[in-house]
């Protein structure tokens, strides 16, 4: 039985010289198959002493396990090697671009809006909407600024024909409101406004926000506290310095000016002040059981604030590459 | 109001500084707009009185002084200045001073002669001066004083935004009365004592318009000097408050304006025809005015005037032909009190406003006439000479002062404060208010320079005020809680515009007011609602269509050398109806251009077509399907252009530009846009889960060849009309034309879906159901399946 041996050696020798894995079947064939060397060992046996029979069975078919292992081992190296080859050659340059499209992007006042309005709904505002072409009721009268009163200097009104106005600020919205809503009212009201005026600091067209709250016991103490809070929120400053300066709004008693401290002094970013009683009563809610408060910004200039944005006609140009930076 | 420090100190001196003055006029409501030095810093200056002149030996335009600057010597100095002469009063930096812009002076030898100092310009000291050469001082200026005092250089020029309540705060006596009542400095307030009369005359006073004057005091003064000139401090006075000296008279009722806060007039005695009559104007009269524009006045215009003619709009401006010239000696000068109401708007109506319009239209202390005139009167007699006669006083209605009520209980509730009787007692001392207590808290009595203390609000401002509103606390508010309604039925708008900004299309921000042109081009609006006074002519109308401002942002960035535009707009627009009403909805809109994706190696470029747009629509309106209609729409191409309906109503339009606008906006090729309103856009359905079928879907595909005029979504109603319910989609997935279709036909591939919820579809069921839709295809538009 010494040819088992050699056999076996001579066939781990053909395994492994096997290029590929046809090869590698014929190579099987030649020891394993119905007449392969040691299948022609096997059937050998028969002619053996039965004495000798078990032993030299034993050897061969141990040889035969060990040509077998060596087998696998070949054909699963070879199919390894096969499938590196592969993903060799299917490798892409991963640095090439995505296909198709990247989003788009909203403008920085619709971006400042949505911030303004989510840090609002925590404290339980709701939006609220009005017309962009007011009547001179909604727009001035019912918010205490009569015919001929001075105030109405302070905002250089578009007056379309028919004697509309295009409105001037958001509060008319706020008058709409409360004629429409009992008390408790808290909104925020955020729009289009329109003035005749039209340099670096000043377009025709703005953007303003309302903010309006409106309930039993509602005071100038809440109103500091929320715009402050607001603020601070808003510019992500715990420390920003906010000041209420004393003013006049036809529409608000007391009334304040709301200046922020910049790098560069203070700065005004608002009006604000208690709703005028005469403001609540021509909406018919009673001045006696509830008060409230309102203040109103510019969204632009928190736009301009928020972003470093120093002119404001960039935001009416639509210069795709200045909109682009909002994305 | 533009002011000088000093002039106020006179008036009411607190210890704080120019700054901390401002902080405090600003945290009490008037404003600082601005503070300005009255001069930049120099120092070294003195008057010199110039002793000798004589002419520079090497120098043609040098002459050689000796000046006198109070030392005991006299100084040696050479100067170019061609006014130089002997006996001027003249400012001289000394060695060792600084003058503006950091020019030290030293001795030195000028052409070889010695000069020890420098004889100064105004405009070298930063003071403004008319003169070509060296600034010449009175000749009574104190030898060897610094010119910093004598002139009274160290001074602040503040400017102050008066909001239109604190009209009493128009006048330095009315900011020295707020200064002293926020610190408790004292008030120095100098007694105004009468002019006795040395003349006679009078000119009778009548007033016809009670209501729009209450008072009208009137003097005659003879015999001024009209020339006399302006005396050095109320020139610097007037100048330091921002107004030009023009002669002494409009000087003086200037001064007075500024000091006293009441607005005054001269007329020239003259021109007036017997008395004077403060009367409404006629109708359809006419005056022309002191700034020599001529204006029709109307009804409700106040006028002065006399026995003839109007001579003066009241409490607006004078009329130029009664006006003081450089020729009046004998004067009428006239101290009123105008009603706000009167004034009110006067001025913006006849486009020019003055100083007078603007203090009466907010309320002029209608007790201060008297003083002023008097003061006026005494000013006049010294500076100009002249005799006075005796104040003519005429009245008509004074505004009431009625005492306003003010609850302590309801000042702490408005302002979340907690302050005792007492010191809201002492705020209105400090403020000069008459104040009685009752069992509630005050009634209080406005003095007559306030007119915007009626109610009880009104008090608890000026408690806040002098509060401060600093030390009004801010703490958390608390409230009641209730939670927002988050309605599933309405789409957020947020959500929305986030569904384009998905789709890559930019956000963009157009004015309202557009070319009246846009509205006919691209919504077919020959009535748009018109602006009366319109900024520029290209926004001079309310939009009705949100399309022309896309198609002017697409213009502009081509301009821009923008290889692809992608925009969309979500806006009002404003559509007149026919009783004349507005509607005013908001609609969103998209316009794309160029190619379809950026420029990248793994796509072919394609431009952008319709079905990129309808595309766009349908994904807003997902998961609802529109109808879509070949439709006429003046912005777009008649072939390429649909109306968009949800439930029979046309919600909006898809199209590519009409070719004629393309040409006419000068674009290269069209966009494709759309525009919908935006109502639809937000409306949403609540999601109510169906079972999902369990049996196996089946799918057939129909090849059915067509006439090219057979539109798809007419062969879909025809589908949907005879499919059963076991047909559960009917997609088209290709259109084909060429080999195999004749010339005028096409093919169009639709893939059917039939599926039972019930049990798997036999084959006679699929079979059935496939025949019946071909020949509703067939009768209705001769489809023919492909073989």
């Amino acid at each position: 039985m010494n040819n088992v041996d050699a056999i076996l050696e001579a066939g781990r020798a053909a395994l492994a010289a096997a290029a590929d894995l046809n090869e590698l079947e014929l190579v099987k064939a030649r020891y394993l198959g119905k007449s392969g060397e040691l299948t022609e060992l096997l059937k050998q046996l028969g002619k053996l002493a039965p004495e000798e029979r078990k032993a030299a069975g034993a050897t061969i078919n141990a040889a035969k396990q060990a040509f077998e292992a060596d087998h696998n081992a070949r054909r699963d190296a070879l199919n390894a090697a096969r499938l590196a080859e592969q993903l060799a050659a299917e490798s892409l340059d991963v640095g090439l671009p995505g296909r198709g499209s990247l989003p788009g992007g909203l403008h920085p006042v619709t971006l400042t809006l949505e911030r303004i309005t989510e840090l609002f709904r925590t404290l339980g505002f709701e939006v609220a909407d009005g017309p962009e072409i007011e009547t001179d009721f909604h727009n001035f009268q019912a918010l205490n600024i009569p015919e001929n009163h001075p105030a109405r200097a302070m905002a250089d009104t578009f007056y379309v024909e028919g004697g509309d106005v295009l409105r001037t600020h958001t509060s008319p919205i706020q008058v709409r409101h409360m004629l429409d809503n009992p008390p408790p009212i808290k909104i925020i009201a955020p729009g289009r406004v329109y003035r005749v005026d039209s340099d670096a600091t000043h377009s025709p067209m703005f953007h303003q926000m309302e903010g309006l709250w409106v309930d039993e016991g509602v005071s100038f103490a809440d109103l500091k506290a929320t715009v402050t809070d607001f603020l601070r929120r808003f510019f992500e400053r715990d420390d920003l310095q906010v000041r209420f300066r004393p003013s006049f709004f036809p529409f608000t008693e007391p009334s304040a000016e709301i200046d922020v401290l910049g790098e560069r002094g203070w700065l005004e970013v608002g009006g604000c002040g208690m709703v005028h009683p005469n403001v609540l009563r021509n909406v018919g809610i009673d001045p006696e059981k509830y008060t409230g408060f309102a203040f109103g910004i510019g969204l632009d200039r928190f736009a301009m604030l928020r972003f470093g944005v120093n002119d404001l006609r960039l935001f009416f140009d639509n210069d795709l590459s200045f909109l682009k930076q909002f994305n | 109001m533009k002011f000088s420090e000093n002039w106020l100190r006179r008036w009411t001196s607190p210890a704080i500084d120019s700054d901390a003055l401002s902080h405090l006029l600003t945290m009490a409501g008037l404003e600082v707009e601005e503070t300005e030095a009255a001069a930049p810093a120099f120092t070294g200056v003195v008057v010199a009185e110039v002793k000798e002149v004589v002419k520079h030996e090497n120098a043609d335009r040098l002459r050689v002084t000796k000046v006198d600057v109070g030392t005991g010597e006299l100084v040696q100095i050479v100067c170019g200045a061609p006014n130089v002469a002997v006996g001027l009063k003249v400012p001289c930096a000394l060695p060792g001073a600084v003058l503006p812009g950091d020019f030290k002076i030293k001795p030195t030898k000028m052409r070889g002669v010695e000069s020890g100092g420098m004889l100064c310009s105004g405009k070298e000291l930063g003071v403004p001066d008319e003169v070509d050469g060296l600034l010449v001082l009175p000749a009574d200026a104190p030898v060897g004083v610094s010119i910093r005092d004598y002139l009274e250089l160290d001074d602040t020029l503040f400017t102050l935004k008066i909001t239109p309540n604190r009209a009493d705060c128009l006048s330095i006596k009315g900011i020295a009365r707020e200064v002293a009542a926020l610190t408790g400095a004292p008030l120095a307030v100098e007694a105004i004592e009468p002019v006795a009369p040395s003349i006679d005359d009078t000119l009778p006073v009548k007033i016809d318009a009670p209501a729009a004057c209450g008072r009208y005091l009137g003097r005659v003064i003879r015999g001024v000097n009209p020339a006399a000139p302006t005396p050095a401090w109320m020139r610097q006075r007037l100048e330091r408050s921002g107004l030009r000296s023009i002669s002494v008279l409009v000087d003086v009722t200037n001064y007075i304006l500024l000091e006293q806060g009441q607005p005054m007039h001269a007329f020239d005695l003259a021109k007036i025809e017997g008395g004077i009559v403060v009367r409404m104007a006629r109708d359809g009269e006419t005056l022309v005015c002191l700034n020599e524009k001529e204006v029709t006045l109307a009804a409700d215009t106040l006028v002065i005037a006399d026995e003839g003619k109007a001579l003066a709009i009241g409490g607006v401006m004078g009329g130029l032909e009664s006006s003081v010239t450089d020729a009046t000696v004998d004067i009428f000068l006239e101290s009123a009190f105008f009603a706000p109401d009167a004034i009110a708007g006067r001025a913006r109506a006849l486009g020019f406003g003055s100083d007078s319009s603007f203090r009466f239209e907010r309320g002029v202390d209608f007790d201060l006439a008297r003083d002023a005139i008097e003061r006026a009167t005494r000013l006049i007699v010294d500076i100009a000479g002249g005799q006075a006669g005796p104040v003519t006083e005429a009245l008509g209605q004074l505004p009431a002062r009625n005492t306003v009520k003010v609850r302590t209980a309801r000042v702490n509730k408005v302002l979340g404060l907690s302050l005792s009787g007492d010191e809201i007692a002492a705020i209105f001392a400090r403020l000069g208010l008459t104040a009685s207590a009752n069992s509630e808290g005050f009634d209080v009595a406005a003095p007559s320079f306030r007119f915007d203390i009626e109610i009880e609000e009104d008090l608890i401002e000026e408690i806040a005020r002098v509060f401060g509103y600093d030390a009004i606390p801010a703490d958390a508010p608390r409230a009641r809680l209730a939670m927002l309604p988050l309605p599933e039925h309405r789409l957020p708008r947020e959500v929305v515009r986030r569904k384009l900004v998905a789709r890559d299309f930019q956000e963009v921000v157009t004015y309202a007011f557009v070319e009246e042109k846009w509205e006919a081009d691209f919504a077919g609006n020959a009535n748009p609602v018109k602006l009366i006074n319109p900024i520029a002519s290209q926004m001079s109308v309310m939009r009705s269509s949100l399309v022309g401002g896309l198609v002017d942002v697409l213009s502009g960035n081509l301009a821009r050398k923008q290889p692809r535009v992608r925009v969309f707009e979500l806006a009002r627009v404003f559509l007149k109806q026919e009783d004349g009403s507005v509607d005013q909805p908001e609609r969103i809109a998209g316009l794309a251009w160029g190619p379809r994706q950026p420029e990248q190696w793994a796509a072919k470029a394609e431009r952008v077509d319709f079905f990129d747009a309808k595309g766009d629509v349908e994904a807003l309106l997902y998961p609802r399907v529109a109808e879509y209609a070949r439709a006429e729409h003046p912005a777009f191409h008649p072939g390429r252009c649909a109306s968009v309906a949800l439930d029979g109503r046309v919600v909006g339009y898809v199209g590519e530009l009409h070719p004629r606008w393309v040409q006419a906006y000068d674009l290269p090729s069209a966009p494709v846009l759309f525009e919908l309103d935006l109502d639809v856009v937000l409306a949403s359905e609540m999601i109510r889960a169906k079972p999902v079928s369990k049996f196996q879907a089946v799918r057939r595909d129909l090849a059915l060849v067509v006439d090219e005029e057979v539109g798809v979504a007419a062969m879909q109603a025809s589908f949907r009309r005879v499919a059963p319910a076991i047909v559960t989609d009917i997609a088209l997935f290709d259109v084909y034309r060429g080999k195999g279709v004749p010339e005028g036909k096409k093919s169009l591939a639709f893939g059917v879906k039939l599926q039972d919820v019930a049990k798997t579809l036999t084959d006679e069921e699929i079979d059935a159901a496939i025949a019946a839709l071909l020949a509703a295809v067939e009768a209705d538009h001769g489809a023919a399946l492909r073989l």
